[in-house]
């Protein structure tokens, strides 16, 4: 039986303690109309040698294109020691650290975890982190409403350069609590927010700008911060990390700083892996610790005067507060977390910075070599990050499908996110990527356009 | 003298010192003006590549963990996670698979997410299955979006309130609060079971559901799981299934078939994914018939393209009524392959013996546990996988509280079982052994549970300061809470 070590002398013996004739018996308290006999719709176990061959061939199946999208979801090396510790079993099935003494390993992790993201973003406290930057965005906006007392408004601005799926969940999680979440209107001619959509009459309860954007241009991020906090506004940054270590960090825009930042923290050691698991890091100023969701790891000491690790200001939590807590939210993305941390320690602030420099470095190396062809021209003029929006003279999707033949994924179709933009495509080369490997799409790319 | 070793990575980094295998050797310069960019430099670890692989591998050996110790924590499932699940859920061809991807190099991925949802929906007895729910948590703010979309889409508008047990995980009540619903409590009944008359008095034209657990957290079957549907049914109200114990039950009876028309599933659980010291969870969802039309996106889709299978998302378009997206993607995909590893390893005989198997272990242990002279929160009620001691009478004889015990077990080498929950049960300690332990584990853990009554009875002040043998001993709290210290700074005074 897989993973079930009872012999029959063990069942046996343990039915005669119990004082039940069968395992049957230990199911009489189901009423008999509901019982069941058998799962028909499942299928028979499969052995180890046999699943490992299925899932082998599911896995070639998916093949290993070279990729050029970005969009959320970043491929980047990962140092092999960070998932071979991370998967060690001491961390892998562990549980939540409730028990601090049994759990110092996680316990200190994610205080260190919490430590270097605050640095990253330039803010005073971390949670244990989020399920995913999506939906660590609508969080971040119920915090912003709890938080910001004086405002009376539910409307949470968003500049344009604000991911549209990241819009859509945040919608979809605090839409019932009355919040509304808004684009300010876009400069199609920058990507960036439009001259004059800052309003003296708005009244949001929270500004929400993102930064490297979306489509990876650069916000005038203090104007937005300094005119949000005119209003009263709470500011939420979104920031890719990697990118931190060269941008200025979120606690630094404008005259105040952000209020709260979040992201998608999957750039930090996470494989892409379909969409997850990854983490969503959430950091804030000190002085709105009390509002915030999820798990947060302190340092105290113990008996002894030891210096140790534990959960604190639980009394925010639901296992607590019960229906009066800050979230819902019982859980962090612990093992995610656990990579990110091994990740930043091994990389340092100079990898890092080395990984952000080198995949700005590769997608202006292949932007210019699509440009070069007639037909692909920048859609935006300004800065950009390891991103950028390209305009095609033809639609995209044919474009992609011929790329997707050559096994080269070409980047992420930005038209169904933003008809305004025409046919445009968002294109990504992040440090893995060879200089033979641009040269392969832009070859590839100047064939489908001939 | 300072143990240099169980220093912060912080504080073993030196200026200068790198892991230069890691990143990149070339980089380019930056092509973006300097307002842009940031003239201070984050102050992350700098360490050479042994030092952090030393750093984290015996940070790892402070936990507890199901690899290394009983972990009998009761409503977490705690059962053995297989090996193969993570290796083949981290191939190449999926760990690399980029979630944007187009279908054509999707299909082995997106196979098994189909027939996982086949899989959860024949275990479940539901009709429509999506997997997207990162979370048990978020499962329940799914469920309950939907059946709040149900009501709404029907005119029906001044539904709001969730019925709760006292008994529920902190999630539901939290998680009612978060879709602006309001969360009643009715009592539990001497017996483990509903208080039937306190639902018959709390339900009304304003009640859009109820949510429940069973075999609830209290460890035991919902007898009256027919008259509990009747009465919400009658009352126009929906039923919600916390699956946070269907490894109790599978292959026996299905939340479909008791009447359930939405539940959620903690893949972390009952199909072993990783609990990986807190999450990744995966909270996947299935519902019945009347609920399918509000399902989040994306869910799997097959269709037949020139005489071929082939899976695509269905999106917005596809389930226009959709209560909408809750990931940036699709939900905790590597968790999923994992959960689908493991229902093809076990398959659909080993499926009925997780649940015979992890019942026989509660009900063995329970009885075991009986005979060493423990009271059992419900003496007279078969255990479901999990069951309920108190420690009233040790607590008030010998001043052993369910803390006291939790605490002294770590030095015995076992982790604690879930302590003071359910709130409704004095000294409570809930014990889920789970079907992958044996006999004689729990042999062992009944004498280690006796032997600290023993102690206590000659010197019950004496587990007090327990656990002597741990990293560290019981922490101060107190002080975490009212001295904040919740990052590293080197201006920060270490706090001992």
């Amino acid at each position: 039986m897989p993973f079930i070590p009872h012999t029959d002398d063990d069942t046996r013996e343990m039915l005669e303690s119990i004082g039940a004739k069968s395992i049957d018996d230990l199911f009489d308290e189901i009423p008999a109309e509901l019982k069941i006999d058998s799962l028909d719709g499942i299928p028979d176990a499969m052995s180890e040698m046999e699943i490992t061959r299925l899932m082998r061939e599911r896995a070639a199946m998916d093949g290993a294109p070279l990729c050029f999208i970005g969009a959320g979801a970043y491929e980047h090396h990962i140092p092999q020691a960070v998932w071979d510790i991370a998967t060690r079993g001491e961390y892998y099935s562990a549980y939540t650290p409730y028990q601090a003494e049994a759990s110092q390993g996680t316990l200190q992790t994610i205080y260190e975890y919490q430590s270097m993201i605050t640095e990253l973003t330039g803010l005073e406290v971390s949670n244990a982190s989020l399920y995913d930057g999506a939906s660590g965005l609508a969080e971040a906006a119920l915090m912003a409403v709890r938080s910001n007392r004086k405002a009376k408004s539910r409307q949470v601005l968003l500049t344009p350069g604000v991911n549209p799926t990241y819009a859509k969940v945040a919608n979809a999680i605090a839409g019932s609590q009355g919040l509304t979440f808004d684009y300010l209107p876009m400069d199609t001619s920058t990507g960036n927010l439009k001259p004059g959509a800052l309003d003296d009459n708005a009244d949001p309860v929270a500004v929400v700008i993102q930064q490297p954007t979306f489509l990876g241009t650069l916000e005038d991020v203090d104007r937005i911060t300094d005119w949000a906090h005119a209003r009263g506004a709470f500011v939420i940054a979104i920031a890719n990390p990697t990118s931190l270590a060269v941008l200025r960090a979120p606690g630094h825009w404008g005259e105040q700083g952000a209020d709260i930042a979040c992201g998608e923290g999957q750039p930090l050691g996470v494989p892409v892996s379909s969409g997850g698991p990854y983490f969503g890091y959430m950091t804030c100023k000190e002085k709105h610790v009390r509002q915030m969701p999820g798990r947060i790891i302190g340092r105290t000491i113990d008996l002894e005067g030891k210096p140790g690790f534990t959960l604190t200001l639980q009394a925010r939590e639901q296992h607590i507060r019960r229906s009066k807590a800050t979230s819902n939210i019982c859980t962090n993305q612990g093992l995610m977390v656990t990579a990110a941390t091994i990740y930043m320690s091994l990389l340092g602030s100079d990898g890092l910075a080395a990984v952000a420099r080198h995949s700005a470095g590769n997608t202006a190396r292949l932007v210019a070599g699509l440009t070069s062809i007639d037909g692909i021209e920048r859609l935006f003029d300004g800065p950009a990050f390891h991103e950028v929006a390209l305009k095609f003279d033809r639609p995209v999707v044919p474009v992609l499908e011929a790329l997707a033949a050559k096994d080269i994924l070409g980047g992420y179709d930005l038209g169904a996110d933003f008809p305004d933009l025409g046919d445009a495509l968002l294109v990504c080369a992040t440090e893995t990527k060879t200089e033979a490997d641009i040269d392969v799409y832009v070859e590839a790319m100047r064939e489908v356009f001939a | 003298m300072d143990n240099y070793l169980d220093k912060l990575i912080f504080e073993k980094s030196r200026a200068g010192r790198r892991a230069f295998a890691q990143a990149p050797a070339v980089a380019a310069e930056l092509d973006i003006p300097e307002t842009f960019l940031r003239s201070d430099r984050p102050r992350l670890p700098e360490a050479s590549e042994l030092q952090v692989v030393r750093h984290f591998t015996r940070l790892s050996q402070k936990n507890f963990s199901i690899d290394t110790q009983f972990y009998p924590l009761g409503s977490c499932t705690m059962k053995y996670n297989p090996r193969a699940c993570n290796s083949l859920a981290l191939l190449p061809g999926f760990a690399g698979r980029h979630p944007l991807g187009p279908a054509s190099h999707g299909q082995g991925f997106l196979t098994c997410m189909y027939e996982l949802q086949e899989m959860l929906k024949e275990v479940t007895g539901m009709q429509g299955v999506s997997l997207t729910p990162m979370a048990g948590a978020q499962g329940e703010l799914t469920g309950l979006a939907m059946i709040m979309a149900y009501h709404k889409a029907r005119g029906d508008h001044e539904r709001n309130e969730i019925i709760v047990p006292d008994a529920a995980h902190g999630t539901n009540p939290a998680t009612a609060t978060m879709l602006g619903c309001v969360a009643k409590e009715i009592p539990t009944g001497p017996d483990g079971d509903v208080d039937i008359e306190a639902l018959k008095a709390e339900v009304s034209e304003k009640t859009a559901g109820i949510m429940l657990t069973n075999p609830s957290t209290l460890g035991v079957f919902e007898r009256d799981i027919i008259e509990v549907d009747d009465i919400v049914r009658d009352a126009g109200g929906l039923l919600y299934y916390d699956g946070a114990n269907l490894n109790a039950i599978l292959g026996k009876v299905r939340p479909g078939d008791m009447g359930f028309d939405v539940i959620h599933m903690n893949l972390h659980k009952t199909f072993s994914t990783p609990h990986g010291g807190g999450g990744p969870g995966s909270g996947a969802v299935g519902v019945a018939e009347r609920l399918m039309p509000f399902m989040p996106v994306p869910v799997v889709g097959k269709k037949e393209v020139a005489g071929e299978t082939v899976y695509d998302w269905l999106t917005e378009k596809d389930l226009p009524q959709t209560i909408g997206r809750l990931s940036g993607f699709m939900g905790n995909a590597g968790v999923l392959l994992r959960a689908y590893v493991y229902m093809r390893l076990v398959g659909r005989d080993g499926m009925q013996r997780i649940a015979e198997y992890a019942t026989l272990n509660a009900n063995y242990l329970q009885a075991r546990l009986r005979d060493g002279g423990f009271e059992l929160a419900f003496p007279d009620r078969r255990a479901s996988h999990e069951f309920i001691v108190t420690l009233r009478n040790e607590a008030r004889e010998y001043k052993l509280t369910a803390m006291d015990i939790a605490k002294a077990l770590l030095d015995y080498n076992f982790h604690a079982p879930t302590t003071y929950f359910p709130l409704l049960v004095p000294e409570c300690l809930l014990i889920e052994p789970t079907e992958t332990e044996s006999k004689e584990t729990l042999d062992n853990f009944v004498n280690a549970m006796v032997d600290i009554v023993k102690r206590a009875r000659e010197d019950g002040e004496s587990f007090k300061e327990a656990p002597f043998n741990t990293p560290v001993r019981r922490l101060d709290d107190v002080r975490a809470a009212r001295q904040l210290d919740v990052r590293y700074a080197p201006d920060t005074a270490d706090p001992s």
